[in-house]
């Protein structure tokens, strides 16, 4: 068994309850793509299922990825990608040791690392780059990055919490097909959250629509 | 009009602050030179550096300068930076220990370690055996522990409280967030992430808590040992000294502080460097070990602990204060008094006045300033530097106030009250500016422009949209600048030429001798007076 199973998730904030009952599975190299209006919990969801739920919110329900059960786990020992709308590039280290601090560990000589570095910068079309300061690259530019900081940390699954959002248009389609592709070459199953239907028909699987709140 | 440097505001905020400071470190660096015209000597020689050099122990007293300086602000910022990791404690919590003066915190403390103190008694008879005060020297140590600890007591809230406005400047709840979910445990996700970009915002008082723990006198006074003294407090008891030629010693130990000072900034920007290419050369290894923490953890305890301490030693105050008989090893007092207190308020009443009127006149007359500063800055569309004005937070004040002092006589200004609130300006109007820059730069420029468009003029909108909607930065800025002005022991002690007795200067007055309970109720008043400021700031802020 593999892919990522959600079983049974309920959360309230607040005394009311967002989600009821919700489970779903994504296979390894699908996509699942979660829609709803802001405030129906969509984010919320995302972050029960990478582990980094705050505590105003009650939670229940559990994560496995593929026959692990990794519901119990903080958020740095499930293996569990995360993308949001901003980058999030560490602005005080260069792209290149931005990726290397996602690099798996298991990689362990110097040399490797850098050769590892160098491969996913390539992978973003961006050669060369290493020793720039995030804050010199382009919206587009900085989003591949963040996406392969992801990538090389090696992660089981990958969630993106509308990581198209602050692109404009031309940008966005180049950023859906390169981040399904890497995604898909990886056998990852995504999770997808947004509030753009074109960002769910890209991502081309199945489509869950949270409720509107009340 | 191309004028790209300095506008009136900041022109006078630099003949105001800058001005008599670096006037100060001159004549300080001449009359160190045996150059002192006004007290006619004017030629320069070698003698007082002959002097000071010749000093026994001269050179412990520096390896102590050094050495507690260093320490206590190393340790105060990875104190202060561990318990950030953490969900760090707000502003109510902290303000009783932010509003002390560095004075009455090290009075309490003294109090703390004292061999009849509250620690002792704590854990006598049952540990320690003791039934009576035991003979040790636990405060005023030869290496300076009790005066490393007092700066640390102090300090780490300091740099808590603008650490927790620096954090509040980058989104580092979502760097977090990003880190762990490539895998770093929280300790590496604070430590490699949010601490550099966190120290790189707090570095100016950083730089301020080197240079006041190298130089302060006023901690020094009742916990450093007396032989050797830190450098700061031979300096400033040459400095005192009836004897002319001692004056000239001072000097030169005041200019050798400077040089210290220096020095210790350099290695410190050294370390700075160091620790931030190991970090980054860590983060690019990536391992994911988990030791970091434990270590935040415990250094957040350790943090915790430290501030239990500085409440602790501020209500130890209240207990030796009004304490009647009170044999030792008990924990309480047997019976308490009011009467020390009401015979002593007259006494208390005119330094209390004194202090009162110096907070509030420096820290309105900063207030102004700062917003007259920060207002055109905002209107000629360019950032002005803040760290010029900082230059009498990073100079030892050994170095530059008695030097001030001698250009006041100059224009027999010395020993006034306005004096006095000049010197204190300079220490007040920095921080009022750093309290209130970041809030005021972040205003939403919209306001403005939409009153603009109302046809409402640029005075009107500072009046009537910028300083209603500022007014909770606005307030605790006045509070800082109070507190800061009631801190205040050289700068009251020179430019008063003794003449003007504050509440601190009375507590230090008071800090060699014996008299526990008038010490007690002295510190008291000094926390209790820029507390009540600090706490109705806070609650008119809410509102």
């Amino acid at each position: 068994m593999s892919g990522l199973t959600v079983e049974a998730v309920t959360f309230a904030v607040g005394g009311r309850t967002l989600v009821r009952e919700l489970s779903f599975r994504v296979a390894d190299g699908a996509a699942l793509s979660i829609l709803g209006p802001s405030g129906s919990g969509k984010s919320a969801l995302l972050a029960f299922v990478g582990g980094h739920l705050e505590r105003v919110f009650a939670a229940r329900g559990r994560v496995w990825l593929g026959a692990r059960d990794v519901t119990g786990l903080a958020p740095e020992r499930r293996g569990i990608g995360l993308m949001f709308q901003d980058d999030l590039l560490f602005p005080h280290l260069s792209v290149g040791d931005n990726v290397a601090f996602g690099l798996d560990a298991g990689v362990r000589s110097r040399a490797a690392r850098g050769e590892a570095v160098a491969q996913a910068l390539r992978e973003a079309g961006l050669e060369g780059f290493a020793r720039r300061d995030p804050a010199t690259l382009s919206g587009g530019q900085r989003a591949r990055v963040a996406l392969m900081r992801s990538l090389v940390a090696a992660p089981k699954a990958l969630l993106l919490d509308e990581p198209f959002g602050k692109l404009d248009a031309p940008l966005r389609r180049d950023m859906r097909s390169f981040v399904f592709d890497h995604a898909r070459r990886r056998a990852l199953p995504v999770v997808l959250v947004t509030h753009d239907p074109a960002d769910a028909d890209a991502a081309g699987g199945e489509i869950l629509q949270l409720g509107t709140p009340p | 009009m191309g004028n790209k440097g300095v506008n009136p505001a900041q022109a006078l905020a630099l003949a105001l602050i800058v001005a008599p400071t670096l006037a100060g470190l001159g004549v300080t660096l001449a009359a160190a030179f045996g150059y002192l015209p006004a007290l006619g000597s004017a030629a320069f020689s070698l003698d007082p550096w002959r002097r000071l050099l010749a000093e026994p122990g001269l050179w412990a007293s520096v390896r102590l300068t050094l050495g507690v300086g260093l320490a206590s602000t190393a340790i105060s910022l990875a104190l202060a930076l561990a318990l950030l990791a953490r969900r760090a404690p707000g502003g109510w919590a902290l303000a009783a220990l932010l509003a002390s003066p560095h004075s009455a915190i090290a009075v309490g403390l003294a109090f703390l370690l004292a061999p009849s103190g509250w620690l002792a008694r704590l854990a006598s008879p049952w540990a320690t055996g003791w039934n009576a005060p035991p003979d040790l020297a636990l405060v005023g140590d030869a290496n300076g522990l009790a005066l490393t600890l007092g700066l640390i007591v102090k300090e780490t809230p300091f740099l808590l409280a603008v650490g927790a406005a620096a954090r509040a400047q980058f989104p580092a709840q979502a760097e977090l967030r990003a880190a762990r979910a490539l895998g770093h445990g929280p300790g590496r996700a604070f430590a490699f992430i949010v601490a550099p970009q966190l120290y790189r915002r707090i570095r100016l008082p950083v730089f301020a808590v080197l240079a006041y723990g190298l130089g302060n006198v006023d901690m020094a006074l009742p916990l450093a040992p007396s032989h050797p003294a830190p450098l700061a407090v031979l300096a400033l008891h040459w400095l005192l000294s009836p004897d002319l030629d001692d004056l000239f010693v001072g000097e030169a130990a005041a200019a050798l502080q400077l040089g210290l000072t220096l020095a210790a900034a350099v290695a410190w920007f050294g370390a700075e460097h160091g620790v931030g290419a190991l970090g980054r050369a860590l983060a690019r290894r990536g391992a994911r070990g988990f030791w970091l923490d434990a270590a935040l953890a415990a250094g957040a305890w350790a943090g915790v602990a430290t501030l239990a301490l500085g409440f602790a030693s501020l209500a130890g105050m209240i207990v030796w204060a009004f304490a009647w008989r009170w044999p030792f090893p008990l924990a309480l007092p047997q019976s308490w008094t009011l009467a020390l207190a009401i015979r002593e308020s007259g006494r208390l009443a005119g330094p209390l006045a004194t202090t009162a009127a110096l907070g509030a006149a420096t820290s309105l007359a900063s207030l102004s300033l700062a917003v007259a500063w920060l207002e055109s800055e905002q209107r000629g569309g360019q950032r002005a530097r803040v760290g010029a004005v900082c230059l009498p937070l990073l100079a030892p004040q050994i170095a530059f106030l008695f030097g001030m002092q001698t250009v006041l006589a100059w224009t027999r200004l010395d020993g006034t009250l306005a004096a006095v609130a000049w010197a204190h300006l300079l220490f007040v109007f920095p921080y009022v500016l750093l309290a209130l820059a970041d809030p005021y730069r972040a205003l939403d420029s919209r306001y403005a422009r939409a009153a603009a468009a109302l046809g409402v003029g640029p005075n009107a909108a500072l009046w009537r949209v910028k300083l209603p909607l500022l007014r909770a930065p606005l307030t605790l800025a006045f509070a800082i600048g109070f507190a800061v002005s009631a801190a205040q022991y050289l700068a009251t002690l020179f430019a008063g030429g003794g003449r003007v007795a504050t509440l601190t200067t009375e507590a230090l007055a008071l800090a060699g001798g014996g008299d526990r309970r008038m010490s007690a109720l002295v510190g008291l008043s000094q926390t209790a007076a820029p507390l009540a400021v600090w706490l109705a700031a806070l609650a008119a802020a809410r509102r």
